[in-house]
This record gives structure tokens, sequence and C-alpha cells, in this order.
């Protein structure tokens, strides 16, 4: 490998150089705490998992999570400077601790978690990649045989539609755009027949770009499985408990009824899993390098899983999504926390 | 012959710091050496810092297969093929639209330049006006606006605009094509040996003229020798004639070859774009050349598209090439803009390798690699163009 080393110096600059120190990435906590805020990279717009309003102030599913994150470590959800980034953006910038955290609707797989030196946190909400069509024109997704089909550049999205298409034997011309805008502008104008990306980001567009929603449908067809998370650093064991303890504990809030508006009296509670949670009983929070009352403190912001999934995408928002998959275990989906104890 | 300048007769140098020579040899040195280290530094560091981070580096993934699809290709693939194979496509059809563009660019660029001297105000503020225009919009603007206007205005596919064999659409131009078979592959040969042929026979025929001041014909005889040529490989191959028609089909055109609306708007901006820059490289180069040049040639009795052909294009050459050097160098690197409208250029298909592999740094280096490289041929070219319409001082 050492012959490498000469062509790889005109491209090091870039990304990796600017970079803090390897050995202060395992106090990323410590960073935080000095900096007073949490940096969290987002979507640069996608309704109901990250957008801004004409004030600057960011909402949806996935900036839920940093708001959340923030109440445990520095007990304020308002201390979060979110940073839009791509999908070519995103490794890197975690990569090179431009931010402390990657909540941006990625999809986790093999070769991301183990090769980028980053680690998924765990799925925030279940997704598989659908597509969008005009409505009328085909009934299912392999009757696009022949169809151009827009794409956003830089997504699992462009090596699933290729997998597809192999597998069902079908002909199907991408055409990939760098910026989501284009690839959706592309498909409202009638270049492609057919736009492709996540389930979530589809009903996302359709609410927000269609001039008429209803003149497109959503295939019900998915085409693969996209477990969307959070990613974090590797190599900073204690960062990745908190945000993996956050995930679990918002999901096991939902099962145990712990809400944003009664997580207060919720503290007077019999029920033992609940005082162990909410730190009255015992101090979970101590294993994590925080205080007892860190989960008390991230309902209190967000709310439960839940409550985020309804507030942001759920049935009464725009986007109009089911639960579906992103229900409980015990509820007939697929969210399921390991036990906080 | 004079010397230009006279050359000071050179001491006998040591390296020392008491002589001017030893102490420009010594600051080179120095200067080299601190280069090559920060680039050490900076190599070391980085790989460094991914090793520590678990982030894995190398070009060993360019060999496996890359398993995406391209909407358009000059090269064959499969499902196997490589990641190397993938950024040869991307490599082509950045060549391709580069190539085209610099062709009618220049066609038109310099239409344009000679246009701004024309006799007819029309013509000359329209030029003019043209000039303005163009070059002063930025060229990212300029790709997306033709690549909305092709999009937006074309009829869906359903309703695509029919002349005989011709599609045209949103979803691109279509028309026939001939089956390449052998006989097409020889027709290409013939041309090629065909312009060859024309090179040796202009020299021959400017060497009759410099010795007897007797013309011969260039254009029709070299014309001749080409098509001739082109004829003869085509019906050494079997004279085919089998011609690919493009069928509606029920989403796109089937057959036949098209031109996508990504391409079109790519190739449409970047021409339109350039030629404005090289409009004035034309003109200011034409402009050069002094007055008394067309005085002295219109003396000789020369027409005066004879004195432009002969006697003033020759020396606006000399001052036109190293500008449009840059401007060629130029339309190549902007073609790395087509990621914004969807062509599969070899920016966009190493962007789609980056996000499947995660190698950012790996990827982007090959595409520096190829960029430089383009460049370097196209200026090697020029150069060597340059040099041969220079002036041959005797």
């Amino acid at each position: 490998m050492k012959s490498l080393n000469l062509s790889l110096a005109f491209a090091a600059a870039a990304a990796t150089m600017v970079s803090v120190p390897a050995h202060a990435a395992s106090k990323t906590v410590d960073a935080i705490k000095a900096r007073g805020e949490l940096v969290c990279g987002v979507n640069t717009g996608l309704a109901g998992f990250s957008q801004a309003d004409s004030s600057g102030n960011w909402s949806g599913l996935d900036v839920d999570f940093c708001k959340a994150v923030a109440a445990a470590v520095l007990s304020d959800a308002s201390k979060v400077k979110y940073v839009p980034l791509n999908a070519q953006q995103r490794f890197t910038a975690l990569q090179s601790g431009e931010v402390d955290i990657l909540s941006r609707n990625t999809t986790g797989t093999l070769s991301r978690d183990a090769s980028l030196g980053l680690h998924f946190v765990g799925t925030w909400f279940y997704d598989g990649q659908g597509f969008m069509v005009k409505k009328g024109k085909v009934k299912n997704a392999k009757q696009l045989n022949g169809a151009a089909v827009c794409v956003q550049s830089g997504t699992t999205t462009e090596k699933n539609l290729t997998d597809f298409a192999r597998a069902n034997k079908i002909k199907i011309t991408p055409v990939v755009f760098e910026k989501v805008e284009a690839a959706t502008g592309a498909y409202f104008s009638g270049r492609c027949q057919a736009y492709t990306t996540d389930a979530s980001g589809l009903a996302s567009t359709r609410s927000k770009e269609a001039k008429v929603p209803a003149d497109h449908e959503i295939l019900s067809d998915l085409i693969s499985k996209e477990p969307l998370g959070p990613m974090v650093r590797r190599g900073d064991d204690e960062w990745l408990a908190i945000n993996k303890w956050v995930l679990n504990g918002l999901i096991e809030a939902e099962e145990y009824g712990i809400k944003q508006g009664n997580v207060v009296e919720m503290k007077k509670s019999s029920d033992p899993q609940v005082g162990r949670m909410l730190g009255v009983t015992e101090d979970l929070g101590k294993h994590l390098g925080l205080d007892k009352e860190w989960l008390a403190r991230s309902i209190a912001a967000t709310g439960n899983y839940g409550e985020i999934f309804e507030r942001n995408v759920g049935p009464k928002t725009p986007l109009n999504l089911p639960r579906g998959k992103n229900n409980l275990w015990n509820n007939g989906g697929l969210m399921y926390a390991p036990p906080l104890r | 012959m004079i010397e230009a300048r006279p050359v000071p007769k050179k001491k006998s140098r040591s390296i020392s710091w008491n002589s001017r020579e030893g102490r420009s040899v010594i600051y080179q040195v120095v200067a080299i050496a601190s280069i090559a280290g920060f680039l050490w530094l900076l190599v070391t560091n980085t790989l460094e810092n991914m090793r520590r981070r678990g982030i894995q580096s190398g070009y060993d993934f360019m060999s496996q297969p890359f398993g995406f699809d391209v909407s358009e290709t000059l090269i064959p693939y499969d499902v196997m093929s490589t990641y190397w194979t993938a950024f040869g496509i991307g490599l082509a059809n950045t060549l391709k639209v580069a190539i085209i563009g610099i062709v009618l660019a220049t066609l038109l660029g310099t239409l344009l330049g000679i246009g701004r001297f024309s006799t007819n105000f029309l013509v000359r503020k329209i030029c003019y006006v043209y000039v303005e225009i163009f070059r002063n919009i930025p060229v990212y603007l300029q790709l997306l606006i033709w690549y909305i206007i092709f999009t937006e205005t074309l009829p869906a596919f359903d309703d695509a605009w029919e002349i005989g064999n011709t599609f045209l659409s949103k979803g691109g131009f279509a028309f026939p094509w001939p089956v390449w078979k052998l006989g097409q592959s020889l027709a290409l040969i013939g041309v090629l040996l065909g312009l060859a042929g024309s090179y040796f026979y202009a020299r021959s025929a400017q060497r009759h003229f410099d010795k007897t001041g007797q013309r011969r014909p260039v254009l029709p005889v070299t014309l001749a020798i080409i098509i001739g040529l082109a004829v003869l490989g085509w019906l050494a191959g079997g004279a085919p004639s089998e011609w690919s028609l493009p069928e509606k089909g029920i989403f796109q055109v089937e057959g036949g070859t098209k031109f996508s609306p990504e391409f079109l708007s790519l190739l449409v901006g970047l021409v339109l774009y350039t030629a404005s820059f090289i409009a004035e490289i034309v003109r200011s180069g034409i402009a050069s050349v002094s007055l008394g040049q067309h005085e002295a040639a219109a003396s000789l009795g020369l027409t005066k598209s004879m004195a432009m052909r002969l006697v003033a294009l020759p020396q606006a050459l000399r001052v036109i090439i190293p500008p449009l050097t840059s401007q060629y160098l130029n339309l190549t690197k902007n073609s790395s803009l087509a990621v914004a409208i969807g062509y599969p250029d070899l920016v966009s298909i190493a962007n789609t390798s980056l996000n499947q592999t995660g190698r950012a740094i790996e990827a982007l280096s090959i595409v520096m690699a190829v960029y430089l490289t383009l460049s370097l041929i196209t200026a090697l070219l020029m150069n060597w163009f340059n040099a041969s319409s220079a002036i041959q001082e005797r």
C-alpha cells in the first residue's frame, strides 16, 4: 500500500486534514459540554424528517432525535446546532468531526457500519424503497419496464433500483441528479415516468411539491428494506452508548406510557420499570456518564417515540404515514427496545 | 541569425552563499524540499487519521462489480463490470460532450467573432448582444435553464412530436442510426486514412504553390479523397445498409439512437456559453492585425475574403490560439456540472461510486487525475498547434 501514498496526497487535503486530532474523538461528550451545544448533521430539507421554517427553526423526526440527546446531555433541547448535509457530504462530515451525530434518514448497511469508521446507533424509522408515478399508467413496479426513473445520486436507492431491475429482468433507465430538488423537479416536469426513493421520502415529496398531490400515486410494492437511523463516529463507546439508549429509552417510554405531558406525575408511578427509567428508584444515568434525570428530560423535550412519530409524519400530518412497521412490537410493529435496567 | 537578447557569459559557479548562482540553487532546493515535506505531511497525517478512525482506504474496490445502471453509455457493460468500467463509461460520456462541444463552440464562436466586423449594422449588434448576454450569466444557471426549457416545453413521451422516423419529446431526440457492422468500421478507417492523405496532398500543393505560384484545387480534392476512401471501406465491408429505426415503446423509444435531454441541455449550454468567449477571442485576434495589412493585401489585388483567409487570419491565429486553449480546457472542466442536470458524466459516476463505497479520497483523486490528464493533453495539442502557426523566422 506504500505506493498509493503519493497518489492519495493530492486528494487528501480536503476531508481529513481539517479534522480534530483522533484522540479527542473519545471525548465527544466533553467537547459538547465545553462547546455548550450539540452539533447535529441533518437532511437539507425533507418534510416530516428535517426541515427548517422561515425563521430557521428545525423540526422533524430526525431533528427530534438530536433534541432528545441534547436534553439528556446538556439539559437543554434547544442547544443544538443543525448542519444541513446532502448525501455526499454526510459521512465525511461525521468522520471529520464536523458533526457529533448524523441524524439524516441514512440506511444502515453492513459496509457503511463496518468500513466508514462509523457506527449505526439503531433503527429510528423502518422504511422501504418505493415508486411514485402519475396515476393510472401502471399498477405495480414491475410494469415500469422501459421507463425512465428519476433518482438522487449518492444513495442506496440507486443500487436498489438496479438490483430490482436485474432481479425482475426488466430494463429501467435511471436519470441521476445530484440534488433531490432536481430529481423531483424532473419527475414532476414529466421527464421521468417514475420517481424513486424511500417510501417516507415519496410521501414527503408528494405532500410538499406536487401541485395536485392526488394526481400522483405511491405504488404499494416496496423493493428494499431501509432501516433508517442516526450514526456516530467509531472510537467513542461512551458516546455510542448514550445515543443508543436515548433511542431505546424513547421507544421504551411509549411502551410504558410515559409521555411529554405526564412525565412529572409518572415519577410517582408504582411500576418499578417506570421508576428505573425516570431515575426515581435507580440511577441508570451514571452508567452512561449522565445524571439520573437524563431520560426524563429527553421525554419532556420531545415526547416518547410514538408522540414524535405522530407529530412529524403520522396520519394527522400532511405526510399521512401509517404507523405500520414503526409500531411497537406489542402492537404488530418492529420497534422493540431492549429493557432499560 | 540575430539573437533576441545578448546572453551574458556565465561565470564558473560554485554552490556557496558568496555567488548569486549558488544562492539561487540553494533557494530552489529549499523550496522543493519544503513542498515535498508538506505533501508528505499531508499524506501521512491523512492516512494515520483514517487508520485510527477505522476508515478503510485503498483502490481495491475499483476492481469489484459496481452494480448500478447508467442511463447512457458508449461502452458495453453488464452486472459484473467493475468500478473501473463505470469510471470508463463516465469518462467516455465526458469526452463525448467535450469533443462535440469544442467543435461546435469553435464554429459558432468564430462566426460570431467575425460577425462583430460585419458592415451590416444588425449582424454586428446581434453578435455583440449575444456575447454580452451569454458570457455574463453563470454557466451553471444556463445549464439549469436549458434543462428546464427542454423538459418543460417538449411534449410528454405519449404525445411525442414525430417527423418521419424521428421522435422529439421529454424523453429526448431519437433518430434512425445504421446498424454497426464491418462496413461502417471500414468506412471510419477510410475517413481517417483520407484525412491523413489530404494532409499530405495539401502540403504538396502548398510546396507547389511556393515553387511556381500556381494554385492547385485543395478543398474539392481533399473532400474527394476522404469521401472516396470512406465509400471504398463501406463497399469492402459488404456495403451494409441496415438501419435501426426508432419505434415507440410504452415509456420510451426503442431502437435507433437517441440524444437525451440531459445530453442536449449540457451540450447546448456549454456551446452557447463557451462560444461567447471564443467570439471575443476571435474578435480581438482579428482586431490585432493592423489595418496596414488589409491595405497591403488589397494593393496586391487580393479579394476581401482572400485577404481575410490568407493575410489576416494567419496573423490573428497567433493571438487567438493561447486563450482559445484555455476556453477548450474550461469547456471540458465545466462539463463536470453535468451532475446538476442528470447527465452521467465522470463526476456523476464518481459521486455514485463514492457513496456506494464511502471511499471519498480515492474517488475524488481519480476524478482529479482524469481532469488533470485531459487538461494536459489539450494544452499539449494546442501548444503544438501554436508552435506550428507561430512566426517562422528565416
